[in-house]
């Protein structure tokens, strides 16, 4: 509770201190996190590795994550890291990770490397979760796991579920972030679960998008395109047509290449949600 | 004074035709339909059934209207079959539009008896002077004063009904000098809920408004003359029984100042410029609703900036006019519904995406009178339309449903027609023959969900409509034999890219409880026919009998009837008169509708017939002059409603009232 707290404390002092220092060296560096929100340090005696993202925690979901690695004695960035992470989940039975992707350099900046991390749970108070990471400086590795802090999202905005195949996979909601009446291009991750430390990206199959509200008669919205998998960025990526504000269900079905329902049922007067669905509210 | 009486004669058959010819006579003898109303105000209002009734009650009068009702209050004047959106509706030229999505505020509800003079209603292409329309024009005239020096006069109205407890005041003062004239007035009603014939009670039909004008004119030289003029009209906690919403507030605030020039020895007769402004603020909600499925306010505003300029010139046997108009409009109406689990967010739309309408285009007519006993006229206008989608999140919702809609939309309009008059001793007639187009309404062109109580569909507006167009013919005749006069009164008009809501089956509709969703569209073509005929009796100086029979057609190109048409209708009524007691009885009545339009949402509303008894006195009180009116309305308290009435809500049972103005000049 008292992390709660004290973290955003840190953060302003942090952010205060590096505004400071910024203003007598390296202005530049600090625009490669302007629009950004520091989530949290990971020091070691050598290193802070800062971790940011636009809304500065960590969310159950799809979590973009920024980061940057600070020698702690030049108190400057280093510009040739290879950074490599792992996201792990405590449960009482057992450890498991999440679908993640692989951290490479972000185009245009120097010191700012970037990656995706979906946490599809957490536990209430935030806890359970840790993250890894493994990078190499100038052909030295080294290694850091720090213990996070992952927030529940209000609403579903990912779920975990075992297909018709028998095969747990886990779809997560990655856009819109900011969702605005018209048509919103949607864009999901869908990953399977190999084993508790692998969730590759399935590719080809087709989600069926039907969103409702619930709160008004549970109406759609007419012109929504099924999301299918675009290989250049690994996503699922359809249109979504929101008629107006408010909490909408996107009621989602599953389907493989061979186009079997491996979950989700359509919305009929009686069936008034599918079985795999995502939330949305704005 | 034998103008007045002439008024009033046709006030009292205005459901005749040769009576709205005989007023025509005074301005223009080329008009097909005028219903000329006079207002309480003036002192023809002597020979009106109610000195008090509302700018719709007078409106009802004529053939060719009817209104389309939702409740007590508020309603919607239709023409030829007709409604809003093929008419253009105007206050002295003005262009006003209602702010409400669902037609809850037609023009007429902002305007009051005291504040006109007459109502102009034209029958199809003749109603374009102020702007394009299919059905018809109506012109609703604001009381002119005159620089006549006569002082001050003051007049006070009061009014009531038992039905609804209904209660009127109305007070008026009018000042004329030499080079200075200003008038003032308010007027104020009330009512509860009415109750329907056999005593039952129509819940939410209640109704409060008060409606304050004023007017002023300086006399700049003997041939020009400056006026201005402000009406606010206020309603509030106004129930639509036939809804599932009331309103709490519908506002108007009207403005204009003009500039006249008369002069009757220059090629230039006459030349009036006006400048105007109205904002309109409607306020729609369920608060009062105890049972609904989800809570929602549906606010809608209106503002209109425009202008006019009208120039009459006589040469020769051509009597010349001209009328240049413009105007812009700003339509934006949204809705918010509150779910009923509180953890979540209140759900929001614009249902009129700021919809700014621009208008500019240019009136000519030209009546010539050939010889004696013939005449022809011209009347066209030609105008440039645009319709901008203000709101991006608006266009974005649009957008939805069109893809590729751009948030601009030009038209070009126009409208030509003729007419020719033949009038010999007792036979008169006037064949007429024209073309018009008309723009898609703001609710046709860029609704958003708008529900429709009436066939409970959603509706969703259609920026890609073609504009409507419509050829019409129509005829007019009549004949008088002695004391009998015949008339003989029909139009036909064939209307194609007729736009109307049709089925989407594939989109699912948002208001709860609705039948689906209906997208404005167009009909190939429709055809929409009506003829009246009218027998006027004069059995003696003071009695008389007057009878009227009309029928309606409407079809669309899809087989299906055409929805809010008016089966076999007629009247019949004796009347009394001397100049200082009048009374009438009425019989009027509908057939059963047998060509209702079960596509369209409506079922068969049976025949009904009822009886009305009204009288008036005059008396003299030294200079001051005292009008009652009063009498019985429904009298056998029939449990009725009519083909016209929004869901079948019942009419007004047996009403006594009695009106009382006094005048003190």
């Amino acid at each position: 509770m008292k992390l709660k707290y004290i973290l955003p404390i840190i953060c302003i002092v942090i952010l205060s201190m590096s505004c400071s220092t910024d203003d007598d060296d390296t202005p530049q560096t600090i625009d490669e996190i302007a629009e950004l929100k520091k989530i949290q340090d990971i020091t070691t005696n050598e290193h802070t590795i800062e971790l940011y993202s636009k809304s500065g925690v960590f969310k159950t979901g799809y979590n973009e994550v920024f980061i940057r690695i600070k020698n702690n004695t030049e108190q400057s960035y280093f510009e040739n890291a290879n950074i490599a992470w792992t996201p792990m989940m405590q449960m009482p039975s057992m450890l498991h990770s999440s679908p993640h992707s692989t951290i490479s350099k972000v185009s245009n900046k120097k010191t700012l490397y970037t990656g995706s991390v979906v946490y599809q749970m957490t536990n209430t108070d935030g806890s359970g979760w840790s993250l890894t990471l493994n990078y190499s400086i100038n052909g030295m590795e080294y290694s850091a796991t720090e213990t996070i802090n992952v927030m529940q999202s209000a609403k579903q905005n990912v779920t975990s579920f075992m297909g018709s195949d028998d095969t747990r996979y886990i779809i997560a909601l990655i856009e819109p972030l900011d969702p605005s009446i018209g048509i919103n291009d949607i864009t999901v991750g869908l990953y399977k679960m190999e084993s508790m430390m692998s969730f590759p990206v399935v590719e080809n199959y087709t989600i069926m998008l039907d969103p409702r509200m619930p709160g008004m008669g549970n109406h759609s919205s007419p012109n929504n395109t099924d999301l299918s998998f675009n290989s250049s960025d690994t996503m699922y990526h359809g249109d979504l047509s929101l008629t107006m504000t408010g909490y909408w269900v996107l009621n989602l079905k599953l389907l493989n290449t061979s186009d079997t329902v491996l979950k989700g049922e359509d919305v009929t007067e009686s069936n008034e949600k599918s079985s795999l669905y995502l939330e949305l509210e704005f | 004074m034998k103008h007045l009486i002439i008024v009033v004669a046709s006030v009292l058959f205005g459901h005749t035709l040769f009576a709205q010819n005989n007023v025509v006579t005074k301005r223009d003898t080329t008009e097909l339909e005028k219903i000329i109303v006079v207002a309480e105000r003036k002192l023809s209002n002597y020979r009106q059934e109610k000195t008090l009734s509302s700018v719709d009650t007078y409106l009802e009068k004529s053939n060719r209207v009817t209104m389309i009702k939702r409740g007590n209050y508020a309603w919607e004047p239709a023409i030829n079959n007709m409604i809003s959106d093929r008419l253009n509706v105007t206050i002295d030229g003005m262009q006003i539009f209602g702010a409400c999505t669902d037609k809850m505020d037609p023009i007429t509800s902002y305007v009051d008896v005291s504040n006109l003079e007459q109502v102009t209603v034209n029958s199809g292409q003749e109603g374009t002077e102020n702007g394009h329309c299919v059905g018809g024009g109506i012109d609703l005239q604001i009381a002119s004063s005159h620089f006549n020096e006569s002082g001050l006069k003051t007049s006070a109205d009061l009014g009531y009904e038992t039905n609804g407890n209904y209660k009127m005041a109305g007070l008026d003062f009018e000042y004329s000098g030499d080079k200075l004239y200003l008038t003032t007035d308010g007027i104020y009603r009330t009512s509860d809920n009415y109750k329907a014939g056999g005593n039952e009670e129509v819940a939410y039909s209640q109704f409060k408004k008060y409606n304050l004008s004023f007017k002023g004119g300086y006399k700049l030289t003997n041939q020009q003359a400056i006026e201005t003029n402000v009406i606010y009209d206020k309603a509030t906690d106004v129930g639509y029984p036939a809804l599932p919403m009331d309103v709490s507030l519908a506002e108007a605030f009207i403005a204009s100042a003009s500039y006249h020039y008369k002069n009757q020895s220059t090629f230039i007769k006459s030349l009036e410029t006006k400048f105007y402004f109205n904002s309109i603020t409607h306020i729609m909600d369920d608060s009062n609703r105890p049972d609904v499925p989800i809570r929602m306010d549906m606010p809608g505003w209106s503002d209109t900036y425009g202008f006019y300029s009208k120039m009459k010139i006589n040469a020769n046997k051509h009597h010349f006019l001209m009328n240049l108009n413009g105007y812009h409009n700003r339509s934006l109406a949204e809705m918010t519904m509150f779910s009923n689990s509180p953890n979540e967010p209140d759900m929001f739309m614009y249902t009129w995406p700021d919809v700014r309408t621009f208008y500019s285009g240019l009136y000519a007519k030209d009546h010539w009178q050939l010889n004696t006993f013939e005449s022809l006229s011209f009347h066209t206008r030609l105008g440039y339309h645009l319709n901008k989608v203000a709101n991006d999140v608006g266009l974005h919702s649009l957008q939805i449903f069109y893809p590729d809609m751009e948030d601009t939309q030009t038209r070009f309009l126009t409208s030509i027609s003729t007419d020719y008059t033949f009038q010999k001793n007792q036979f008169n007639t006037t064949l007429g023959l024209g073309y018009g187009e008309r723009a898609p309404s703001v609710s046709e062109g860029y609704g958003f969900f708008l529900f429709n109580s009436f066939d409970k569909y959603d509706y969703i507006g259609n920026p890609h409509l073609k504009n409507e167009k419509a050829i019409e013919v129509n005829i007019k005749s009549g004949y008088q034999f002695k004391t009998i006069k015949l008339g003989l009164e029909s139009s036909f008009f064939h209307i194609s890219d007729y736009i109307i809501g049709e089925i989407d089956p594939d989109i699912s509709p948002m208001t709860i409880g609705a039948n689906g969703v209906r997208v404005y569209q167009a009909l190939n073509h429709a055809s929409i026919f009506n003829v009246y005929l009218n027998a006027h009796i004069s059995i003696s100086k003071a009695f008389s009998f007057n009878s009227t029979i009309g029928y309606n057609y409407g079809r669309g190109s899809n087989h299906n009837n055409l929805p809010l048409i008016k089966p076999l209708s007629y009247l019949a009524e004796v009347n009394y008169g001397t100049p200082k007691f009048n009374g009438a009885i009425q019989l009027e009545g509908n057939g059963n509708q047998s060509k209702y339009s079960p596509f369209y949402g409506e079922n068969e509303t049976p025949a009904y017939a009822v009886l009305h008894l009204n009288f008036g006195n005059i008396l003299y009180v030294k200079h001051n002059k005292i009008v009652f009116k009063y009498g019985i309305e429904n009298i056998l308290d029939t449990h009725y409603s009519t083909f016209a009435d929004w869901n079948n809500i019942p009419r007004q049972g047996r009403n006594f009232y009695v009106n009382m103005s006094v005048i003190i000049p």
